[in-house]
């Protein structure tokens, strides 16, 4: 049976590991190779890895961490942040990532996700949407890192990204990312119940709990937080035997070798 | 451990492949060139990406009738399944015929399959049916997948996994072997198919 997916998310900063609490406030959390390393020994599905302050000049030094990232881990990993072109896709996926999440560039410029997922395949693009709640209910989409609102409302905007042929969405709700209150599951159902492809609830996990009701609840594929797990407060296999107790299927007994 | 030839086409992750046999201690050699790859003492065919154009590139290079042709120890991943097999949906193109399978959409599937998500993706359970890949690795362990075209189920199916409907997650024939999920990909259990892949 396809397992439901735990993904740790690392923002990477200047070759570094950092995980910001509503997106500022950042603190070091390690180095991202061997803190990827780990993840992926505890049993971690996937990992994303996300460039918080890609600029031009910071291209190569991201493509340099890819490289080592994908010479040393086992798992598949995803790499977002700062990806404007089919050229910088190109450039990830030679360097080993298998999948690429696009956010701000595709808001400005839709096409760019037709156009990877004809060159590359829908498989391996990932929607990546930052949004929030505003006062008169509407869920508006963010970027820049959730610094600047755009005009497009959350769920034509992920219907819009899998019609043009994404094949994943990485779906962040800003108000709860950072609270550990939970992922935001109404909104997360609403994105889950209007497209066919596999979808990421991330911002709010703060226990066990968090990680069922995204599934139960929320219908997502799969789901991420960063700053938990990176401080330890909640490991990979403890929370996996939790879900594995409330009958959620999730890869466990990994071979030793 | 001999010379292992990693099919460069453009439309695989080979680094990924590269780098995996790496971990295992073995230098492969990633290339196009027909010589080498008649040469080499087991052949890895990766893929991903969309089969049509995958296929053009094959045709471009002459890779499509040279790999049916190779007797050392070939491995398929993923695509290079698909399109080992006699026929894919995706593109509606002809496959090298090395498999006598048909590969379909899961829309295809009907009911089955109705309400999935596609792509098929993450770590899913293989169903183990006399595989010589999967020699010694635990009954029940998970692989990862990304597709959304399967291979149907037939006469040379090792391994099954389900996903609506069971689909071939190990095609074996004589020489030619091949994988619907990423063993290099696949945690410690893809490490250990590609090294039952190495001793074969």
């Amino acid at each position: 049976m396809l397992t439901f997916r735990i993904i740790p998310c690392l923002d990477v900063r200047d070759g570094r590991t950092v995980k910001g609490v509503n997106f500022v406030d950042l603190a070091d959390a390690g180095d991202p190779v061997e803190l990827g390393a780990f993840y992926a020994a505890q049993g971690a599905d996937e990992l994303v890895y996300l460039d918080i302050t890609a600029t031009h000049e910071k291209r190569k030094t991201l493509v340099a961490l890819v490289e080592k990232v994908a010479a040393t881990l086992n798992i598949p990993f995803t790499v977002g942040g700062g990806i404007g072109s089919a050229e910088d896709v190109e450039a990830l996926l030679r360097a080993g990532a298998d999948k690429i999440s696009v956010n701000s560039s595709a808001v400005y410029n839709p096409a760019l996700i037709d156009e990877l997922a004809w060159r590359f395949g829908s498989q391996c693009v990932v929607l990546a949407v930052d949004a929030r709640q505003e006062k008169d209910g509407t869920w508006r989409v963010y970027t820049h890192g959730g610094r600047k609102a755009t005009d497009k409302e959350l769920f034509s905007w992920v219907r819009e990204g899998v019609d043009r042929g994404a094949g994943e969405i990485l779906f962040t709700s800003m108000d709860h990312d950072g609270t550990r209150q939970g992922y935001a599951l109404e909104a997360l159902r609403r994105i889950t119940e209007s497209v066919d492809v596999p979808v990421i609830a991330s911002g709010g996990a703060g226990k066990p709990e968090d990680f069922l009701d995204a599934r139960e609840k929320g219908h997502a594929a799969a789901a991420l937080a960063a700053g938990l797990f990176h401080y330890k407060e909640l490991s990979i296999p403890e929370l996996k035997e939790y879900l594995a107790a409330k009958g959620v299927p999730v890869r466990r007994g990994m071979m030793k070798r | 451990m001999g010379r292992v030839v990693v099919i460069d086409y453009g439309a695989g992750n080979t680094r990924s492949v590269a780098y995996a046999l790496q971990r295992l201690g073995v230098e492969a050699v990633v290339t196009d060139e027909k010589d080498r790859i008649r040469a080499a003492e087991r052949v890895i065919f990766p893929g991903v990406g969309q089969a049509a154009s995958a296929m053009e590139r094959l045709q471009a290079k002459g890779l499509d009738t040279l790999i049916p042709t190779l007797t050392q120890p070939v491995l398929g991943v993923c695509l290079g399944l698909q399109l080992m097999c006699r026929r894919t949906e995706e593109g509606d193109i002809e496959g090298m015929g090395i498999f006598d399978a048909a590969v379909r959409h899961f829309r295809s599937a009907g009911s089955a399959t109705a309400g999935l998500r596609i792509p098929h993706m993450g770590w899913n359970s293989v169903e183990d049916a006399g595989s010589r890949l999967l020699r010694g690795i635990p009954a029940g362990s998970y692989f990862y997948f990304v597709h959304s075209y399967y291979a149907e189920t037939g006469e040379e199916t090792r391994a099954t996994t389900t996903y609506g409907i069971p689909f071939s997650a190990v095609v074996e024939k004589d020489n030619f072997f091949a994988t619907q999920f990423h063993p290099e990909k696949s945690g410690k259990v893809g490490e250990e198919v590609l090294r039952n892949f190495l001793e074969a």
